[in-house]
């Protein structure tokens, strides 16, 4: 189950798949409250070692909770939490084996960069020479040698993240907690960074878990993601999986753009399920099968750039395709998303990639056009 | 808008500053008098300084003053800061509210009262007066000034600052000396020359927690001055006057230059990227 660095072959990491897996970091039935307020709900997780592990949710969905509980600034109101079999119950912030990246960086303002670096270093009584060492090493690796005399004031944005990323990196630690991390930081900057941070990873082979509220983010970093909404975790799985087969209207919505079409089931068989659109003439065909009855409600999900928009009238026949109307145009330079309009009150929206240079649309405003796509593109939700 | 002065605004400055300042200009001014008679200018002359130092009694207080000063300030800053630590950090506890009360009160209370009862206290608990009395007495009141000044430095402290030393190994007591206390060291030297200040110039309250040979400097002062103001007492309270205007010059000095090196740094920064 070794993660290989960037090579010919990249063998495949996925310990949570395997039943015999032993889980790195445990949450087994944690739940925090704050007075009234229930931040964290029963919420059990298994992160496995080397991974980097995503907590993406919204603001006030728990999940910075969870990652200070881990670190030992909140106490669980129930539950446990083991790292490597041990219930870290009790154990203060200060002898727990992780360490955190925080939000604001929360530098010593007092410290030059390499003070700052060397402050958890010294704590731990380690030689002075081996401290240096290890300071130079941080330094290196973060790009931060010729500021190493600076204080945290005379560093601009992007060089005090990544003092603070180089100052929690420098125990080597077990787990490596990052609380937002890139927020502060252009959207450029941001996304240099981001694969800065899974090289890093890769390289050090350690275990990270990233707290964000950006699915971009989680998306670019992480092994795995587990979406959460209040204090619940929604959905574990790859980023692939989260965008491909959500489990809910809400990861699907979350994660992305998304048509969602309300849908009754018409038939259950071997071969999938047909699904009639509520309100409108088309049918859906798609080999899922659900566990549900005939004239259930669903929502089939389907992402904008699945659905193929052409010029006609009519299409064939109205499985898996729909006639509509173009009613908006976004023009994204890259991608134009469609706006169309199929009946009277439901939209579709369909990105197609400029692979040409476009002076004059193809398809304009107010035009008729045809909409369709696999039936497998997308996915029938139950909930 | 006219550019420059109008008359309007300097004579609202002139009137503001001899409002101010014009007592402390005629005390200056007599110091220097030759002549003995406070309100006859006699011509110029140092003799009472240098008769001053002949003053053994004026010499004792000014020395006991500044005991009593440098020690009541020293502990009401260690008190004074706990206090703004328990009032900022430790959330809402029981009796949170009253003890915040508790603490600013002394800074509307009258000097008399406080005064009178702390000599109560010491009179119930059979303290004998003198120098301890006193400077009890000055770090009573001074720590509330120390607690307001320190607190309002820890208001604007990133707590995340002390998780992060925490999560770095380091045990709260040291994070306190380590990483607390020199971010906050402004806000506490700054309430401690407010504290040092404030025992310095106490009458009221002195008077009443003192007892004999604990003679403070405004204490002798005030004495001497019912038995008539003396070009001497001028002379002493110039000194004191020169040496408030220095400490308070050198402090704006050193928070500018600071300032300006940090803009200084900034832009360097900025610039380097």
């Amino acid at each position: 189950m070794a993660k290989k660095p960037i090579g010919p072959v990249r063998r495949v990491f996925a310990p949570w798949k395997d039943p015999n897996a032993v889980p790195f970091i445990e949450f087994r039935n944690v739940t925090k409250r704050f007075g009234d307020f229930t931040a964290v709900n029963n919420l059990s997780l298994k992160v496995y070692e080397r991974e980097f592990f995503a907590l993406l949710g919204g603001s006030g969905c728990g999940k910075t909770t969870l990652m200070r509980m881990l670190g030992g600034f909140e106490t669980p109101t129930e539950g446990q939490i083991l790292l490597e079999g041990q219930d870290l119950a009790g154990v203060p912030p200060f002898r727990r084996p992780t360490n955190m990246m925080f939000q604001s960086y929360a530098l010593f303002p007092h410290m030059t960069v390499e003070g700052n670096i060397a402050f958890g270093l010294k704590q731990d009584k380690m030689a002075k020479a081996d401290i240096e060492e290890r300071v130079q090493e941080m330094l290196r690796l973060t790009k931060l040698q010729p500021f190493a005399k600076r204080k945290p004031h005379q560093l601009s944005g992007g060089q005090r993240q990544r003092v603070a990323l180089a100052r929690s990196l420098a125990k080597k630690p077990k787990v490596l907690l990052l609380d937002e991390p890139l927020g502060a930081l252009d959207k450029k900057l941001r996304e240099e960074t981001q694969f800065e941070l899974t090289a890093l990873q890769e390289s050090l082979k350690m275990t990270f878990m990233i707290v964000t509220h950006d699915q971009e983010e989680a998306m670019t970093v992480a092994d795995r993601i587990a979406v959460m909404e209040a204090g619940e975790i929604i959905q574990v799985a790859t980023p692939a999986e989260i965008y491909e087969t959500p489990n809910s209207r809400f990861v699907a919505d979350f994660i992305g753009d998304v048509n969602l079409i309300e849908a009754k089931v018409m038939e259950t068989s071997e071969a999938g399920t047909k699904l009639q659109a509520v309100g409108e003439d088309f049918q859906i065909e798609t080999s899922q099968k659900v566990g549900v009855n005939v004239g259930a409600s669903v929502w089939y999900a389907i992402r904008p750039e699945k659905i193929r928009i052409v010029l006609g009238e009519e299409p064939l026949h109205k499985v898996n395709a729909t006639s509509a109307v173009v009613w908006d145009i976004a023009y994204l330079g890259d991608v134009s998303i469609f706006h169309s309009k199929v009946g009277e009150d439901h939209t579709l929206r369909s990105t197609v990639a400029n692979v040409t240079r476009l002076v004059e649309r193809p398809i304009s405003w107010d035009e008729q056009v045809v909409l369709s796509w696999d039936g497998d593109a997308g996915v029938i939700l139950t909930s | 808008m006219r550019n420059g002065p109008t008359w309007f605004n300097v004579t609202s400055i002139a009137l503001g500053f001899s409002f101010l300042y014009l007592p402390i200009v005629i005390l200056v001014i007599f110091s220097f008098n030759e002549s003995k008679l406070v309100t006859v200018w006699g011509g110029f002359s140092t003799k009472w300084y240098a008769s001053l130092l002949h003053n053994q009694q004026l010499l004792d207080a000014a020395w006991v003053t500044l005991r009593i000063a440098v020690l009541s300030a020293t502990l009401a800053t260690v008190l004074g800061t706990m206090a703004a630590l328990v009032l900022v950090r430790s959330g809402r506890f029981h009796g949170r509210s009253l003890f915040s009360g508790m603490i600013f009160a002394p800074l509307v209370m009258p000097d008399v009262i406080l005064g009178l009862s702390l000599l109560l206290l010491f009179v119930a608990v059979d303290q004998s007066r003198g120098f301890w009395t006193v400077m009890l007495a000055h770090t009573t009141f001074a720590m509330c000034y120390v607690a307001v000044v320190v607190q309002s430095r820890l208001v604007g402290f990133d707590k995340s600052i002390e998780e992060a030393a925490e999560d770095l190994g380091c045990p709260p007591a040291k994070t306190f000396f380590q990483i607390t206390l020199p971010i906050i060291f402004p806000g506490v030297i700054a309430g401690w020359m407010l504290a040092f200040t404030l025992s310095l110039d106490d009458l009221v309250v002195a008077s009443f927690t003192t007892g004999p040979g604990a003679t403070t400097l405004p204490m002798k002062i005030y004495s001497q001055v019912r038995l008539g103001v003396t070009p001497e007492i001028n002379a002493v309270c110039t000194i004191l006057v020169c040496l408030v205007t220095l400490g308070v010059i050198a402090a704006s000095i050193a928070t500018k230059r600071q300032q300006i090196q940090r803009e200084k740094d900034e832009r360097a920064a900025f610039g380097a990227d």
